[in-house]
């Protein structure tokens, strides 16, 4: 650049570089697509080596459970220090078997329990690249038919749902984040309340009104209404409770131990998942159950037509949920105009 | 000297340090992984912001802001990319962008070899890339952020010490 003292060269270069960047993010707030190829091509060009590292890291733990972590007390004792060794190798490896053979059996009655909704197990490979988001990534993508939207958990209870689907991975949005939210009712009461992250580990539960009564310990389940998660899902624990205007802020532990993920269940549907009724028992509440859902079916059928985020930040009436039965099996139903809605990308 | 040489006159002892080939490169791609992989065994590593350690190392060394910032530039965006759609790309680059720049020109000013320089200045420009950000959402996201946590002030300090080895580790790069 003629003209311009070469000490100055970098001062427009890096007004120029940020400023294309202050662009980039123009351009991203207006059309939500924009800087996806660049997305694309960066995680097509990880994930590989974070699938190989994942792989090693699992060969490594295995190595250092089996065998390092035992050697120190071989010296002790030669000959007896080795069948000792051998003995505790063959313990740890039985050992790491019976505690993965229980994490696979518990996916496996959670399959069972709910065989009519389609699920796929999946691996963490993956965290976010930085504090800014609470994301995941796993190891099954569009070719294991995973859609954008779909719903993730574990046996214990609401992980987030796939906001980005790759080839052979896909990228989930932790119920912790600040941009999350799940449509959430007290298991006692049956208040309804959208859950939302914090950016934090503990979730939030915004709009329960000060008179309503809340107790700490209280169980916090899925409503359905997000048109997402089935009913009745564990989402968390209340923990804290403190009063507010107007609502209360209410904090929950999640119940899924969201920073030490490493196998999750994706729910393969984007249908609503809706809860079959009770029938014996039931049946006296199921009646005033469907009147009651009759009566709230606009403002849920609304939130359901927002965008899942929106949909799950509204405040919705518990009035259906305190009649509605408690968990049975969840089975698909067809696709209506406002699930479609639902699960249209934020 | 053939590798390092006074970047202003003979009186400064101020020297921009050359790496072997591939050094940047692979320093940078491994932070980043880093970054996206260990987390996932090792929830409290996500306090910790390699790819910004990256910048501020290679800035401070390398001495040459254009340099500096484009390196920064780079890091920043493939960090957005891998942290998911909720983040926009641009959000990490303009502030590791800065920071590049600043290291850079910071580098060519004072000498940052001693560990304990090197210690302040990973606090300062770890508040200053916090900053960069908190601004970049509450200004062009229009997002609500905190100002600050005992959580960041504890993670500058944890950048800090981890800065001062990752750096003398770094040193080995160099073209003696």
């Amino acid at each position: 650049m003629p003209g311009i003292p070469s000490r100055h060269k970098s001062i427009f270069l890096l007004t120029g570089v940020v400023l294309l960047q202050v662009l980039l993010l123009a351009l991203q707030i207006k059309r939500d697509s924009e800087g996806r190829l660049i997305r694309v091509w960066t995680v097509g060009a990880f994930s590989p080596f974070e699938r190989a590292g994942n792989h090693g890291i699992g060969h490594l733990r295995e190595t250092w459970r089996h065998y390092f972590a035992l050697q120190n007390a071989s010296r002790e004792n030669e000959q007896l220090r080795r069948e000792n060794d051998e003995l505790k190798m063959q313990v740890n490896q039985l050992q790491s078997k019976a505690i993965e053979a229980d994490r696979l059996a518990l996916l496996l009655n959670f399959h069972k329990s709910h065989e009519n909704v389609p699920m796929l197990n999946a691996r963490v490979i993956a965290t976010s690249a930085g504090t800014a988001s609470a994301t995941i990534m796993l190891d099954r993508g569009s070719k294991d038919h995973i859609k954008k939207n779909m719903g993730v958990i574990t046996p214990e209870g609401v992980v987030g749902k796939v906001v980005e689907v790759y080839d052979n991975t896909s990228e989930v949005l932790l119920l912790t984040d600040k941009d999350s939210g799940v449509g959430a009712m007290l298991s006692n009461s049956r208040k309804q309340s959208p859950v939302g992250g914090a950016g934090e580990p503990l979730l939030l539960m915004k709009y329960v009104a000060n008179d309503d009564t809340v107790n700490v310990g209280e169980r916090v389940v899925t409503s359905g209404m997000d048109k997402i998660f089935p009913r009745d899902l564990p989402i968390g624990t209340i923990t804290e409770i403190k009063p507010g205007n107007p609502f209360k802020s209410i904090r929950i532990r999640p119940s899924a131990d969201l920073e030490r993920l490493e196998e999750v269940i994706v729910l393969l549907t984007l249908q609503p998942l809706q809860m079959n009724q009770e029938t014996e028992t039931a049946k006296p509440v199921a009646s005033v159950a469907t009147k009651s859902a009759g009566e709230t079916a606009k403002p849920s059928a609304s939130a359901a037509s927002k965008p899942a985020g929106e949909a799950a930040k509204s405040p919705t009436s518990g009035a259906a949920a305190k009649a509605a039965p408690a968990t049975v099996s969840p089975v698909p139903v067809p696709v209506s105009d406002n699930a479609a809605a639902a699960v249209k990308p934020e | 000297m053939n590798d390092a040489f006074d970047i202003r006159n003979m009186e400064s002892h101020i020297e921009v340090h050359k790496f072997r080939g591939g050094a940047i490169v692979g320093a940078t791609l491994l932070a980043l992984m880093f970054q996206a992989f260990v987390p996932v065994y090792f929830a409290k590593a996500a306090m910790i912001d390699l790819p910004l350690l990256i910048t501020i190392y290679f800035g401070l060394s390398r001495r040459n802001p254009s340099t500096g910032l484009l390196l920064g530039m780079v890091i920043g965006l493939l960090q957005d990319s891998l942290s998911g759609p909720t983040v926009p790309l641009g959000l990490y680059g303009i502030a590791k962008t800065v920071i590049g720049y600043l290291a850079s020109s910071i580098g060519a000013r004072l000498d940052t070899e001693h560990p304990a320089a090197r210690f302040a200045l990973t606090i300062i420009f770890f508040g200053l890339h916090q900053g960069i950000v908190l601004l970049t959402r509450r200004i062009l996201l229009a997002q609500s952020s905190v100002w600050f946590t005992m959580h960041l002030a504890v993670a500058a300090v944890v950048n800090a010490i981890v800065a001062v080895f990752l750096f003398a580790l770094l040193d080995h790069l160099r073209k003696s």
